[in-house]
């Protein structure tokens, strides 16, 4: 098992119902541990791509492995399986957040899972420990600010002891203290992260190695320092430093 | 929103588990229904009760009576009941009053405000997330207590999310004044609904996500003790007791 990659995509293809092509044969092997920053322009197919990973969009073409398990979300056991392997935190915490409680709702997952009782205590205090929020654990999301929603919900699906943690758009509408402390947890976690973002220097900032997804393909994959530096890549996908940027 | 009216204290009101107070006030609310209106001196005894868990929760009774001005719309039609009708007419000093449509309207009235002030008892003592609790408890269909409690944590996101496209309307000079401005309310109504909507499904989608397959967690059962419940009922059974007493005496 420890050999396969934590995420292998196989020619991955897809249309949606009414036509419109997403992606058109998408490679990506992401070792375990690994934290890969997944950029590209607006429109490209990256949450289309995300959406692939857990099984909620059936693959027409091509395969996705999850720790060499194939996810076929026609197969109800595997597919529950694979979704306690992979952690989905969504842009918008509100949409991830909906149960009464944060400590209900990082508990939702695990529940789902079969854990019962004093484990599941324990293992919605072990999450919310990680992200520095178990004294929230009693309170209503909606009292919380959005950074901390942000850290609940990523303390939502840490919950589930995934294999890879995949995060859209982490660091949008933080604070930039919220978004160092998202930063610093990130980095704590011993867990293997695709991070879909626009943020550049984030990206830098966290992850070794950097794929643009571009017109539902994937266009480059290197390390995260030489794609910043090649400007003409980033501007042929529509993708900029933020002015004033440099990279150390 | 949700637990606006919920006011925190510590109280035998408040420690009760709420299916048992849900119990109790709509036992208690059955029993006052029942009464017929013509044994007045009930009701007082039942206004009494009411006041006396009241106090023991520790509701003021300026805060009960300001709550229960909900019932004020609801009561205008009782209101107007001795006025239209048939039958048996009496008058009272410039009014020509029916007597029927006084007795209907008078127990409208009676009734209802008891029932409002019960109600108002457990929403000030309980939160709603206890509620729903306690409904979960006896055994409302699980549907209705999802869907509820679905309501209760998005009421607040919903109603914030309506609340930035009225100021976004207005920072570009909107004012609602009258009718020739309810296009665009309703177009922001019709807005909010598909955003809520879509909402719905990314919520749907996220939940997916976390291996959900139509069962949300249950919340550990606590067995409430005979004493519990005896505390709690001795209120709807005081209120039985004083009923079939006024039905005997006549």
């Amino acid at each position: 098992m420890s050999n396969h990659p934590s995420l292998l995509i196989n020619n991955l293809a897809f249309a949606y119902p009414d036509g419109n092509q997403a992606l058109y044969g998408v490679n990506l092997r992401v070792e375990k541990g690994e934290r890969v920053a997944l950029l590209g322009p607006n429109g490209a197919g990256k949450t289309t791509l995300v959406l692939h990973m857990n099984g909620i969009h059936q693959t027409m073409q091509g395969e996705v492995f999850i720790a060499g398990e194939k996810v076929d979300s026609k197969n109800k056991e595997s597919i529950r399986n694979i979704r306690s392997k992979v952690g989905i935190v969504f842009q918008d915490p509100d949409d991830q957040l909906f149960m009464p409680t944060v400590g209900e709702d990082v508990a939702f997952g695990p529940y789902n899972m079969g854990v019962r009782g004093a484990e599941l205590d324990a293992v919605v205090d072990y999450a919310l420990n990680l992200v520095g929020m178990i004294e929230f654990k009693d309170r209503p999301p909606h009292h919380l600010s959005f950074g901390q929603r942000r850290r609940v919900a990523v303390a939502t699906v840490l919950a589930m002891k995934p294999e890879i943690l995949v995060m859209d758009e982490p660091s949008s509408n933080l604070d930039p203290a919220s978004r160092r402390e998202l930063a610093d947890i990130l980095r704590s976690l011993d867990v293997t992260i695709v991070m879909v973002t626009h943020d550049l220097p984030y990206a830098h900032e966290l992850c070794e190695r950097a794929v643009i997804l571009s017109g539902g393909i994937i266009v480059a994959d290197d390390k995260t320092d030489s794609i910043l530096r090649n400007e003409a890549l980033l501007a042929t996908h529509r993708l900029e430093l933020p002015v004033g940027f440099t990279l150390s | 929103m949700g637990e606006r009216l919920y006011i925190h204290r510590h109280s035998l009101v408040h420690s009760l588990p709420s299916h048992v107070k849900i119990v109790t006030v709509l036992l208690f609310v059955l029993v006052v229904v029942s009464t017929p209106i013509t044994h007045w001196s009930a009701f007082l005894i039942f206004l009494a009760l009411v006041i006396a868990a009241a106090t023991a929760g520790k509701i003021s009774i300026p805060t009960l009576a300001k709550r229960a001005l909900i019932e004020v719309p609801f009561i205008f039609f009782a209101l107007l009941m001795p006025f239209i009708g048939t039958g048996e007419r009496f008058e009272v000093g410039p009014l020509n009053l029916y007597r029927e449509g006084l007795l209907a309207g008078a127990s409208i009235v009676a009734k209802g405000t008891l029932g409002v002030l019960s109600a108002v008892i457990l929403s000030t003592t309980t939160t709603a997330r206890e509620i729903l609790r306690g409904l979960e408890r006896l055994r409302l269909p699980t549907i209705m207590v999802q869907i509820a409690s679905f309501m209760l944590r998005y009421v607040n996101v919903i109603s914030d999310e309506m609340e930035r496209m009225k100021i976004a309307r207005e920072s570009r000079g909107f004012d609602a004044t009258g009718v020739k401005h309810w296009k665009v309310i309703a177009t922001s109504a019709a807005a909010l609904f598909i955003r809520s909507y879509e909402r719905g499904e990314r919520v749907h989608l996220a939940m997916l996500s976390r291996g959900f397959e139509g069962e949300l967690p249950h919340t550990e059962v606590r067995s409430v003790g005979a004493r519990t419940w005896l505390i709690a009922l001795t209120i709807p059974t005081f209120a039985l007791i004083t009923s079939l007493f006024f039905k005997m005496i006549g």
